[in-house]
């Protein structure tokens, strides 16, 4: 019986589960088959053919994000046909595009003349905005290709920067859908969708208008699925390198969904955010206010002093001063009018710990249970 | 929520009511869309407001503001009269059924109708479907609670859940849609006037005397005390002497705004400890600077009783020191010494006094949280509550009349008034108001109204008009809203200036004090 639940992926023989495909059996076996348009739990498309693998008996490649797993199938992940297959791919796509990063080619004349060009299409001398950060780059890398000798084609539709947002660069974009399925599949906000044909198709919003003006609520799951510089935050493009920050897992601070999420930090400041993928309750999504809301941080409104109010005006005071005040007052109010005179109201955004500490401050040491917070409210 | 949000996308029928999901819980929403879309669940929204939702759902029913109580009961009488709900579930794990059910037969779907608005057919076939679902999962929010008879609205819930046998099992469960991200856990925290951490009575001497151990004192009270909106009345009254307010905005979020600010100007002493200079903290005496969020380290507990790690990313500004070592110096000064090395050891104490908290620790929820209840460090946490009884035992059928709001409209004031939050901001704004996107997304207050009540009034999309209450008036800006429905408007509560709460009602549920924020009276007049 387990002979017919086994396939042999790159000579392992490994386990069939039902409903799998050749490339959720290669992962769960750690065998690493490249994948550009995949996106984890949505239909797969097929689109990019970069996960194409040779099946024995198959008269053609076949993609693995989408070929069901068979009993008996016998995969090669890097034969030569599929190398060749792949670097064929991605020379196209490295050719037809502003794919500004050094691996477009090594020739000096080639790359000059390009970058000129698509310096004038960014309007910024900078190398591509996701350097570092690019699945196309990395494949490029891994498989040694350069979109030189192609003539590059180019930008056929102008950079959309009208919204507070999201800069959509069609000119990096290599058409492989995972912003689409990211928000028809996973966010189901159904706001873009592939327009027009062949060589003019583009990803479209509400028939080809700006996400302003379409049903786009600016959740950024696009951004952070696009594997290439064509989606990228307005703030942070070509402004943060992934290089440059550190990211720091935490929870978000908006509603009580509680999605995980990494604050990427430079220089002591806040300058993105990102879903944890993979991880519960989110699974790597967010909303507007968890992504893009997080100014508050550095705002220079924040408090940086105690306050004490004299003659109707706030003056800085120090800790020692302030807490001073606020102990010496309570108390006075405590033993003169007992503690059912004085009320806290702890907090529904401070932590646990926090909530903790009030609770017991007012039980214990003001001894009263005037303790409430904005629950209701 | 008594089961998981990853749980909604097991459920075969999703009933949501009172909660603008997609726009204040957008990524829980997205679990009810891919139910719907991608796995065939059916999706009843029970709202007045044409919601996003309700592109999703088989079945929208419209009631009037304030008239839960009636379509749920309504439901439940279609439910019993067709015979089809769960009997061995009522029979093992409820009581008080028949009590419930002599209620519920007086809401026959007409009788209904004459209360809700909503066409006896629809409440038919939603209450049809949600009992025939193996599994059914309710989603509720604030459009439930902040009436009047909130305590009765979620308890009609719980009572339509047990009559489906819908509870305990995945996929089902009343699942409250918590808004801020840990108002679950400021009250398992025992931030409450009733109760210490975990839900331990303040009246029950037990618990007192291990608080009283834990934390080497005597004399802890075991009266419960106020609550936000009993406090802040008693302030004007002068029983109430002085308030610590920690990250609150109740100046803005507060109902009948006007009274309220009277009230906290009779303050003898007002402190605020914020990460703003906010509405309240500038009325205050001393105020006092903390870190955010991305400041500290801690944990949330989340709408599914996850609790989770919040890590320190940045340096806070200035002096702001962390809120809870504010709080130990104060209380130290005070003359009871409280220090804590960082908030792990803080974390390791509410735990050891804490029940449902007791087996979770920072090392366990390193990579993941874990639902409490967690009794044991070798317990893996309760994703879905009340799987084999009720923490009471047997689960309590309410018998629950309907009772009108405590606002009705009038010749003076001729129409009704509800609030709630838009996408891009949060609660009072102070902190989504940072970000310029966002404002330019949602720059102002407005009021949402229906094409043919502006009509009616002869104004147009983008005036500015005056709505008034008994308590108080607010200009905004028109917004002729498919989601609005004749006869009420809508205004968000972000914003200070057009401040909803200025004009809604302080009248409270009797039992848990929540103001009736989703229905009053008003009147829209043109011009600013």
């Amino acid at each position: 019986m387990e002979q017919t639940n086994l396939m042999v992926i790159n000579g392992n023989e490994l386990p069939i589960e039902p409903g799998e495909t050749i490339l959720d059996v290669a992962r769960r076996g750690h065998i690493d088959i490249p994948t550009l348009c995949h996106l984890k739990g949505t239909t797969p498309t097929g689109a990019c053919r970069i996960c194409v693998v040779e099946v024995k008996g198959a008269r053609t490649l076949l993609p693995a994000c989408s070929t069901p797993a068979s009993p008996n199938m016998v995969v090669r992940t890097e034969s030569p046909d599929v190398v060749s297959s792949r670097k064929e791919l991605l020379r196209l796509m490295l050719s037809s595009g502003n794919h500004n990063c050094a691996v477009r080619g090594r020739d000096d004349s080639d790359w000059t003349q390009f970058q000129l060009g698509v310096e004038k299409d960014d309007g910024s001398d900078a190398l591509c905005p996701v350097w570092g950060d690019c699945r196309l780059q990395d494949l490029a890398y891994r498989y040694q290709v350069t979109g030189e000798g192609f003539q590059g084609t180019p930008a056929r539709y102008p950079m959309e920067t009208v919204n507070p947002f999201i800069v959509r660069d069609f000119s990096r974009c290599i058409l492989c859908g995972r912003c689409i399925q990211a928000c028809n599949e996973v966010q189901v906000n159904n706001a873009i969708s592939f327009g027009y044909r062949g060589a003019d198709t583009k990803i479209i919003a509400a028939g080809d208008r700006p996400l302003k003006d379409s049903d786009c609520v600016f959740c950024g799951e696009c951004v952070q699925v696009c594997p290439v510089g064509a989606l990228v935050e307005k703030d942070v493009r070509y402004d943060v390198r992934p290089w440059e920050t550190q990211q720091v897992r935490t929870t978000c601070s908006y509603c009580g969904v509680g999605c995980q999420m990494h604050l990427h930090v430079r220089d002591n400041r806040v300058v993105k955010v990102s879903g944890v993928e993979d991880e519960v309750p989110n699974n790597g999504s967010l909303c507007v206010k968890g992504r893009f809301g997080f100014d508050f941080i550095a705002s220079d409104q924040r408090l940086t002093d105690p306050l004490i109010k004299e003659n109707g005006e706030f003056r800085k005071a120090t800790w020692e001063e302030a807490i001073q005040l606020v102990a010496g007052t309570l108390k006075d109010i405590r033993d003169t009018h007992g503690g059912d005179s004085i009320g806290v109201f702890t907090s529904a955004r401070v932590t646990n710990e926090e909530n903790y500490i009030a609770h017991k401050f007012t039980r214990a040491v003001l001894k009263t249970n005037n303790i409430d917070h904005c629950a209701r409210l | 929520m008594t089961n998981t949000i990853a749980d909604i996308e097991e459920a075969d029928v999703i009933l949501i009511t009172g909660s603008n999901t997609s726009e204040n819980h957008p990524v829980l929403s997205s679990f009810v869309k891919r139910a719907v879309t991608r796995r065939g669940a059916t999706l009843i929204v029970v709202d007045p407001r044409r919601i996003k939702m309700t592109e999703f759902s088989e079945h929208w029913l419209r009631p009037n503001l304030g008239t839960d109580v009636a379509w749920i009961n309504g439901m439940m009488h279609v439910i019993i009269k067709e015979d089809l709900h769960d009997k061995t579930f009522v029979e093992a794990r409820t009581e008080n059924f028949e009590a419930m059910r002599a209620v519920a037969d007086k809401y026959t779907p007409e009788h209904v109708e004459s209360i809700t608005g909503i066409p006896a057919q629809q409440l038919i076939d939603a209450a049809r479907l949600y009992a025939k679902a193996p599994a059914g999962s309710i989603l509720y929010c604030m459009g439930i609670t902040q009436h009047t008879s909130g305590t009765d609205n979620v308890k009609s819930l719980a009572n339509l859940a047990m009559l489906c046998g819908n509870m305990g099992i995945r996929g089902g469960g009343v699942n409250p849609l918590r808004g801020q991200n840990n108002v679950q856990g400021a009250c398992d925290m025992g931030g409450l006037p009733n109760v210490l951490t975990g839900y331990q009575p303040v009246d029950n001497l037990d618990a007192i005397k291990k608080m009283e151990r834990a934390w080497n004192v005597t004399g802890l009270p075991t009266k419960p005390g106020l609550k936000v909106t009993e406090m802040v009345p008693k302030a004007h009254s002068g029983e109430i002497k002085a308030l610590y307010i920690i990250g609150e905005n109740p100046l803005v979020s507060d109902p009948d705004l006007n009274h309220a600010e009277k009230c906290f100007s009779d303050l003898d002493f007002l402190v605020v400890q914020d990460i703003f200079l906010t509405e309240t903290a500038r009325m205050a005496d001393v105020v006092l600077p903390s870190k955010c969020f991305a400041e500290k380290d801690g944990t949330f507990s989340n709408t599914e009783r996850r609790v989770q790690r919040v890590r320190k990313a940045v340096d806070p500004p200035g002096v702001a020191r962390d809120d809870w070592k504010i709080t130990c110096d104060i209380a130290t000064r005070m003359g009871y010494a409280m220090s804590y090395k960082d908030s792990e050891t803080i974390f390791n104490e509410l735990a050891s006094v804490t029940p449902s908290y007791f087996g979770i620790s920072y090392p366990r929820i390193e990579h993941e949280g874990l639902h409490w209840p967690c009794p044991t460090p070798e317990h893996p946490g309760t994703p879905i509550l009340h799987g084999a009884q009720f923490t009471r035992g047997k689960g309590m059928f309410h018998a629950i009349d309907w009772i009108a709001p405590a606002e009705a409209a009038d010749d003076d004031y001729p129409m009704y008034l509800t609030t709630g939050r838009v996408l891009y901001h949060y609660h009072t704004g102070t902190m989504t108001m940072k970000t310029e996107g966002l404002n330019e997304r949602a720059p102002e207050s407005f009021v949402e109204i229906t094409r043919g009540d502006a009509q009616g009034m002869g104004i147009q999309d983008g005036d500015r008009v005056t709505i008034a209450s008994r308590r108080g008036e607010i200009q905004a800006r028109v917004r002729i809203s498919r989601k609005a429905v004749d006869g009420t408007v809508f205004i968000p509560f972000h914003f200070a200036q057009g401040a909803a709460n200025k004009l809604t009602n302080a009248a409270l549920d009797p039992v848990s004090g929540i103001p009736e924020f989703k229905v009053c009276a008003v009147r829209v007049s043109k011009g600013a």
